[in-house]
């Protein structure tokens, strides 16, 4: 029993660490803290992934299978804290600037991480839907934390209900799989569930189940609350969303895909490529007419979750590890562009309208150019660090026999670079218009933006050591 | 470290120092260069001027320690990368003058924007950046390091081209981006299929790979030449958009008339000829069969190319898109001599490219300089310079008649060597191809007339002034090459000769080998 809790000991940790930040936030000064809370949470995560990621070896089960500490949970929960981490402070002057920080903000995020971590270790379906649950649930909370705003409370419901649903429908999935297989346990049901051999039920089952998880890293056609509830949340929390639940969603994907059906590859992989393909269609041709950029962030997240899915199509361990460089590419890909659009103000107001950014680069050489190499990046142009991450998934696509997916992929990108181009475009061609954005003071934002952007040009050397981890990450869930 | 090994370090890395010494000049200006007033314009010219002198003088090592007879690549350098992939950069027959020829113009293309007064900081960052790109390349030795390194070079272009363009410059910057992005993306994924293929992305063993060739049929349609023939569909999409061939040019006359003036020169003189060198690098060697298969197709491509584009370019209004055309239909001729696929055919595509790189450069440079004067590329604005611009009338005769062909300058050499490459191939297809010439002097002669000769009657001409000393300086080197190159061929043909007659041979061996690979086959 105590090594079972040994196992999972980082994620009870953060537990007790959020339990005991609410105690003290309620008998202390409340919102008052609430600065000094992000900060803690931050250190709390930054030290957790250092932990995790420079002590954890092997694959540990605990709970009789249910929860397993392997190279690619790990992996994943590297990327989820230090992301989270990234995204609390570079949002903490937002909200408190517009007297959105509260006490719990921190907490509910941390309680999301909780949960995250959970996802991408679950081994059993339980677990799985537990996790699941939690993220969610502070989700749906923080999504609607601008109570005054119409705009956020409505992404709050939207999310909430539109979540539920689909929470509901893993959970019937669930049911089936149990139904069919008889066990939850993943290692369980990969034994039954075997290619040219799976029944009809359990069939059914994964269906359901990938159709609830397509909901959680919005995939098409499960994809319509992502530009309302982008849109509609504060910008800090739009940062967040884009960042770490994306890798726990994808993490648990990967997980169940390859540990409970990674006998039966041919059952899944023809729909995940054909909900790939939809998604780098949809995110690429939807985003052309946006004008909001948070929108535009929204279609740009649903296109790169495609070639996220394609790596997972692959169904084989480049294809996972293709994945995981591909997240880990996106998500600091998009605290750099987050970061970008907190420091986005006119008069002291957040704007959003991408208009707005003409000839910024004017006013601003140096952030305009960072952004530059950003958008350049996530359109997967070279030699930007996003190209990378797209050949590798287009070479785990290819070496599947998944040749057309891949050129539909290509494709996809040439029409997807058109609105990054669009953007670049107003900040260098623009038009001259009378007062631009305010120049903005925060060195955090600053800072976040150009280690983002130096990390996509300098990370071409050798990727940071980022490439080794993901092998071995791999390696751990695809035998 | 005493000083053997430390010149020894030097040379072992001569390529990418050569390929570098812009980039690192670029992060400098971008990092120490402050301000935006008289000073610190005239250090970043000064500073591009001296970062791309200093490139073509340590350029010039490359040529000194190059041995001509080794068909091998040469100053290989060679470090793991990420995915398996390798840094490996080097040089052979093929590639080093065009090496030469990109870090010979870059300084003239800085000297010739001496009088951008806007954003000059971003302005010489953007050439200098490009510089690299271009450099590598011809350099790269890997299959995705020249994918990054050729795709990478759209950035600085787009940008170019958008913020020091035209007034229609937003429509050019975002066709030419698009336009060869989409291109680029098939030979993306030709590529990952050869990496799947051969298991390796080291360019110098994919040469010595045979790519399987067995036809097969694909929904529906019956493939001749199999992967081979796909492979070169893809590495032509990008690169015959890159060249420009017809019918996937129409990006480059509106690339070319919105571009500032030294944008078109390196748009004309460097980057057009990362097409060629593709084809030569990739196309031909690694996929002889689908080259075998395709070839005629692309003969009659060029042929048409030289004719139509020299039709079209005859009814042009705007100096610069004639010069465009005309430059497409140059680079007809060369992807003629390259799908002749004989040794005077990629001898003369190779004297081609090098010498259109000098007289395109130097058209473009002529339109610059009226338009520095008077604002306006419109051919019925001017008329009867030669009153008042005599030195200038004598450039621009004589690049005009190199453009025409005529023999004694450098234009004359490659057009004939791809003639008579062709007439060996296709005569029919050259008999084609020679009546464009007839229309390139048309239009030429055509243009000089109504540009430099009659009266001068317009008004507002009446106060124009000749060059001045900076641009008959920039004129110089381009005046000397021209003839060199034109009286003395042999400059070039003995660098490339070598290693031409390796990719020939090889060429002809491999189609040898599947043809009796289908011969007994089929008994």
């Amino acid at each position: 029993m105590s090594a079972d809790l040994n196992i999972i000991l980082p994620e009870i940790l953060l537990a007790l660490f959020a339990i005991f930040a609410l105690l003290g936030g309620v008998y202390t000064g409340k919102d008052g803290v609430a600065s000094t809370l992000v900060w803690l949470t931050s250190a709390a995560m930054v030290a957790l992934a250092a932990w995790i990621g420079l002590t954890g070896t092997g694959t540990n089960v605990a709970f009789n299978g249910m929860f397993s500490d392997d190279g690619f949970s790990r992996f994943a929960k590297v990327v989820i804290l230090l992301s989270t981490a990234a995204v609390l402070i570079m949002g903490e002057g937002y909200m408190n600037k517009r007297g959105l920080l509260r006490f719990e903000y921190p907490i509910l995020v941390a309680l999301s991480v909780v949960g995250m971590m959970m996802m991408v270790s679950a081994s059993d379906l339980m677990a799985l839907y537990m996790g699941l649950e939690l993220q969610s649930l502070a989700l749906y909370v923080v999504a609607s934390l601008r109570r005054d705003s119409a705009r956020s409370t409505e992404a709050g419901l939207k999310y909430f209900v539109l979540g539920a649903l689909s929470s509901g429908i893993l959970l019937y999935g669930a049911s089936l799989i149990y139904g069919y297989a008889g066990t939850t346990l993943f290692s369980g049901i990969i034994q039954t569930a075997v290619h040219g051999d799976v029944s009809v039920g359990l069939l059914f089952g994964l269906i359901f189940v990938i159709s609830g998880m397509a909901f959680k890293v919005s995939a098409v056609p499960f994809h319509m609350w992502t530009p309302d509830v982008y849109e509609g949340a504060p910008t800090p929390i739009t940062a967040f969303f884009a960042t770490a639940p994306k890798v726990a969603a994808m993490g648990l994907f990967a997980r169940v895909m390859h540990d409970a059906f990674g006998n039966a590859i041919p059952d899944w992989q023809q729909v995940i490529a054909l909900i790939s393909l939809l998604s780098m269609f949809l995110g690429a041709v939807a985003a052309i007419g946006q004008t909001n950029i948070k929108r535009l962030m929204a279609y740009s997240s649903i296109a790169h979750m495609g070639y996220a899915l394609m790596g997972l199509a692959a169904g084989t361990a480049l294809g996972v590890e293709a994945m995981l460089v591909y997240m880990t590419i996106y998500v600091t890909m998009n605290i750099g562009t987050f970061a970008f659009i907190l420091s986005m103000e006119k008069g002291g107001q957040p704007v959003t309208d991408i208009a707005s950014l003409n000839m910024y680069a004017k006013a601003q050489p140096g952030r305009a150019f960072a952004m530059l190499i950003l958008l350049f990046s996530l359109a997967g142009v070279p030699p930007m660090l996003g190209f990378f991450g797209k050949l590798y998934v287009l070479r785990a696509a290819y070496d599947a026999g998944l040749a057309w997916l891949a050129i539909a992929g290509v494709i996809a990108s040439v029409i997807g670079a058109f609105y990054y181009l669009r953007i670049v475009f107003f900040m260098y061609f623009g038009e001259e218009q009378a007062e631009g954005l305010d120049a903005s003071k925060s060195t955090i934002l600053w800072g976040f933006l150009m280690a983002s952007a130096g990390i996509m040009v300098f990370g071409i050397i050798n990727m940071f050591g980022v490439e080794p981890a993901a092998t071995a990450a791999a390696a751990a869930l695809v035998n | 470290m005493d000083d053997d090994e430390r010149r020894s370090t030097l040379m072992d890395n001569l390529l990418s120092i050569v390929t570098f010494i812009p980039a690192v000049a670029a992060l400098i200006m971008a990092v120490f260069l402050r301000g935006d007033d008289e000073a610190a314009r005239k250090n970043a010219k000064w500073i591009a001027l001296f970062a791309t002198s200093a490139t073509f003088f340590v350029s010039l090592f490359i040529l000194a320690g190059f041995d001509r007879n080794n068909t091998d690549f040469q100053m290989v350098e060679d470090a793991t990368w990420l995915m398996g992939l390798q840094y490996k950069m080097g040089v052979d027959g093929i590639s080093i003058l065009f090496v030469l020829l990109a870090t010979f113009m870059m300084p003239l293309v800085i000297a010739a924007s001496w009088n951008v007064e806007t954003r000059v900081k971003e302005y010489m960052i953007a050439f200098l950046m490009l510089e690299t790109l271009m450099l590598g390349v011809f350099m790269a030795l890997d299959l995705v390091l020249f994918y990054v390194f050729f795709e990478a070079g759209l950035i600085p272009m787009f940008l170019i081209i958008g913020i020091w363009g035209g007034a229609n410059r937003i429509y050019a910057s975002f066709k030419f981006f698009l336009y060869t992005f989409l291109g680029s993306v098939l030979m993306l994924i030709a590529m990952v299929a050869m990496f799947a293929d051969a298991g390796t992305t080291d360019i110098a063993k994919l040469l010595v790979h045979e790519f399987s060739y067995g036809s097969f049929d694909l929904l529906g349609i019956h493939i001749v030449g199999g992967m081979q023939t796909l492979m070169f569909l893809a590495f032509f999409a990008s690169f015959a958009v890159k060249m420009p061939m017809w019918p996937v040019h129409t990006w480059l006359p509106d690339a070319h008339v919105q571009a500032p003036t030294a944008g078109s020169i390196v748009l004309a003189a460097i980057l057009l000829k990362m097409g060629g060198y593709g084809f030569l690098r990739f196309s031909l060697p690694m996929f002889p069969v689908g080259s075998d298969v395709l070839a005629p197709t692309v003969l009659w491509m060029s042929a048409i190319a030289i004719v139509y584009t020299s039709l079209v370019a005859l009814v042009q209004q705007d100096m610069k898109k004639l010069i465009a055309y005309s430059s497409v239909a140059h680079m007809g001729f060369v992807t003629m001599g390259i799908f002749a696929a004989n040794q005077q055919g990629i001898d003369g595509a190779i004297f081609q490219m090098i010498s259109h790189g000098f007289i395109s450069g130097a058209l473009f440079l002529c339109v610059g300089v009226i338009y520095d004067r008077m604002h306006t590329r419109e051919i019925d604005a001017y008329g009867g310079l030669v009153n008042r611009m005599p030195a200038y009338a004598m450039i621009f005769m004589f690049f005009t008649m190199a453009n025409v062909g005529l023999p004694g300058t450098s234009g004359f050499v490659g057009e004939f060597l791809t003639l008579v490459a062709v007439f060996k191939v296709n005569t029919w297809v050259a008999a084609v191809a020679t009546s464009g010439v007839v229309f390139s002097a048309a239009y030429a002669l055509w243009l000089y007339r109504r540009v430099v000769m009659g009266d001068l009657i317009k008004e507002s001409l009446k106060s124009i002034t000749d060059m001045g000393t900076r641009e008959r300086v920039i004129f110089a080197p381009l005046v000397v090459m021209t003839i060199l190159l034109g009286v003395y061929p042999a400059l070039v043909l003995d660098i490339i000769g070598p290693s031409v007659t390796a990719l020939v041979t090889n060429y002809e061996t491999a189609l040898a080998a599947a043809d009796a690979v289908s011969q007994a086959a089929s008994q």
